[in-house]
């Protein structure tokens, strides 16, 4: 077993038998982030003194007999997450010089249960993008074709678990940002429930939508990860107080009886052959493990990216009205006028992307226009989520594609905002309902890797972990790993 | 719905960004070309929807009115672009 491809659970027992000390399993990843992995850059801030601390302090607490299963695991976080005293940029250039004087409650959650973080992982600016191209740092490569674009958000996280620069993640999803990374680059990536995961300190972008979840390269870690990062938090208004499931050991139950529900609009026009022949090679194994099949429709799937491009910018030409110039972050030089403060600073410090998407909610917030496009989009929403709810009354669990095609190259679509923004045609609905889904590996299309997507109902996290583990119980896909960086 | 030059300066107005004029035709373009694709929703009837602003239909849990967090002042401060005395400096507003 090489440390660098292990997984979470592999490496909890290594560390339990006493194989490894956490110092060992640190060094080894800081070498590869630093070393053969820094050409993906996936990682931009790097913190190898305070995890090497943190490594000491996890061997301690395991000599002292206090480890859990993830005392001592590194990890990266993405660069959305607060760290305290180390750079938060959110990928762009209006942070590039804000040192966070707090952590986000996933921080603390998963320092608390003795992970250590190693450094940030590179995103899309702010979160907005679907291909890591956005990025004030540049953009992040596909471990598995550097050519290709890891997808995005997460970009940066999911590139580092699949490079094996780090065996987990945290990652941020909006409209698809854990789960299509996790699918382009051949790893496994959870969104919960809406209000699962606190967002306290988890820089916002749409926060009707916004979710933090993990990503590993198995379900199983999956599960234990989100065991740490779940749970109440008062200081998020939308975090749900509810008790969290021991997910990890809710695996390994079967699947005979399960009926999995096959939207007719998730395997229409659009959707790449390749990838739907790796999605009935799934299907086709989930039968064999005694799931039942039956075709549904959301019949709305086809507003959802259009819905989801009024009320995503509309929040977030909210939410980043805080970024001023004033308090923190980038300050334009030699500023005329409070209004040329403002304007220069937010115009020099937001790209492209960003700009676009505050420009968009602010026309759709504007007077004479509330209702045609913000009230629409809520009015459309509660019809996405009224399709899932009706689907749920048949069905455990939705199956389909995480995203229409295989990663596609740097470059290719970053001049048509449109055409990325159907890249997530599948993850987008799953928001705006609030519902868990989860990208699974399940092939490759033209040596590229295949996800494959289950969405679950409310608070399900745990029927969706068990039968994502089912299927990584039968097939292998989720441990291949790119052979440049094997 | 197709936006020009003139509307996307104010729309940048509005969100207070500092846009180079060589760049409106571009953002005109895009923006128009978003408008155009969100406009599909309009095929729809959702006279008798109602609007759905938070997936769960939760209401905001309220807390009670006192003070919760400590005064961090100087640690805020600390990251911020310009401040003297305790507090931020702006441009000058008042002549």
């Amino acid at each position: 077993m090489s440390i660098h491809t292990s997984t979470v659970a592999e490496l909890s027992t290594a560390l339990a038998r006493g194989d490894h000390s956490s110092r060992e399993l640190t060094e080894v990843f800081l070498e590869r982030i630093q070393g053969q992995g820094a050409a993906l850059n996936a990682v931009i801030t790097v913190t190898a003194e305070q995890a090497l601390a943190a490594a000491d302090a996890a061997d301690r607490s395991r000599a002292a007999g206090e480890a859990g299963p993830l005392t001592g695991v590194p990890m990266v976080h993405k660069d959305i997450f607060c760290t305290r005293g180390v750079r938060t940029s959110c990928g762009s250039r209006m942070l590039d010089n804000f040192i966070s004087p707090y952590n986000a409650h996933v921080v603390d959650r998963l320092a608390a249960a003795g992970m250590v973080c190693m450094g940030k992982a590179n995103m899309d600016e702010f979160a907005m993008g679907s291909s890591n191209e956005t990025s004030f740092y540049g953009p992040v490569k596909n471990p598995w074709d550097t050519a290709a674009v890891p997808g995005g958000s997460s970009g940066g996280s999911a590139a580092a678990v699949s490079g094996g620069l780090a065996p987990a993640a945290t990652g941020t999803d909006t409209g698809g940002s854990i789960r299509q990374p996790a699918a382009l680059c051949g790893i496994t990536g959870l969104k919960p429930t809406y209000g699962r995961v606190s967002r306290y300190g988890m820089i916002a972008f749409a926060s009707s939508l916004d979710q933090a979840g993990p990503m590993a390269r198995t379900a199983e870690d999956c599960a234990l990860l989100l065991e740490a990062m779940a749970g109440f938090d008062a200081r998020d208004s939308t975090c749900v107080e509810r008790d969290v499931p021991r997910y990890s050991q809710a695996l390994g139950g079967d699947l005979k009886g399960v009926t999995i529900g096959l939207p007719k609009e998730y395997f229409g026009e659009g959707l790449d052959p390749t990838v739907a022949s790796a999605i009935d090679a799934a299907i086709a194994e989930y039968r064999k493990l005694g799931a039942e099949f039956r075709e549904i429709s959301l019949a709305n799937t086809h507003l959802a990216v259009p819905a989801y491009y009024v009320i995503a910018p509309a929040e977030c030409s909210s939410n980043l009205s805080r970024f001023d110039g004033v308090r923190f972050g980038h300050r334009c030089d030699s500023p005329r006028d409070l209004e040329d403060l403002y304007k220069r600073s937010r115009g020099e410090g937001f790209g492209d992307e960003v700009q676009r998407r505050i420009m968009v909610g602010t026309y759709a917030l504007s007077a004479g226009y509330y209702d045609a496009y913000y009230l629409k989009a809520q009015q459309v929403r509660r019809l996405i989520r009224d399709d899932f709810l009706q689907a749920f009354e048949d069905v455990d669990l939705i199956l389909g594609p995480t995203s229409p095609t295989a990663a596609f190259n740097i470059g290719e679509r970053s001049d048509d905002p449109v055409s990325m923004y159907l890249s997530d045609i599948y993850t987008i609905a799953v928001n705006l309902a609030g519902l868990p889904g989860i990208s699974v590996p399940a092939g490759f299309a033209d040596g590229r890797p295949v996800g494959l997507q289950l969405i679950g109902n409310y608070f399900d996290e745990a029927r969706l972990l068990n039968a994502a583990h089912a299927y990584q119980q039968v097939t292998d896909w989720h441990t291949r790993v790119p052979e440049a960086f094997a | 719905m197709s936006l020009d030059n003139d509307d996307v300066r104010q729309i940048a107005h509005l969100a207070r960004l500092a846009v180079d004029d060589q760049r409106l035709p571009e953002h005109a373009s895009n923006l128009s070309a978003i408008l155009e694709f969100v406009e599909a929703m309009s095929a729809v009837d959702t006279s008798n929807v109602d609007p759905l602003a938070h997936p769960l239909e939760m209401r905001q849990r309220l807390r009670a009115d006192e003070v919760s967090e400590d005064n961090q002042r100087e640690l805020f401060q600390g990251i911020a672009p310009a401040v003297e005395d305790g507090l931020y400096l702006v441009p000058r507003v008042i002549e």
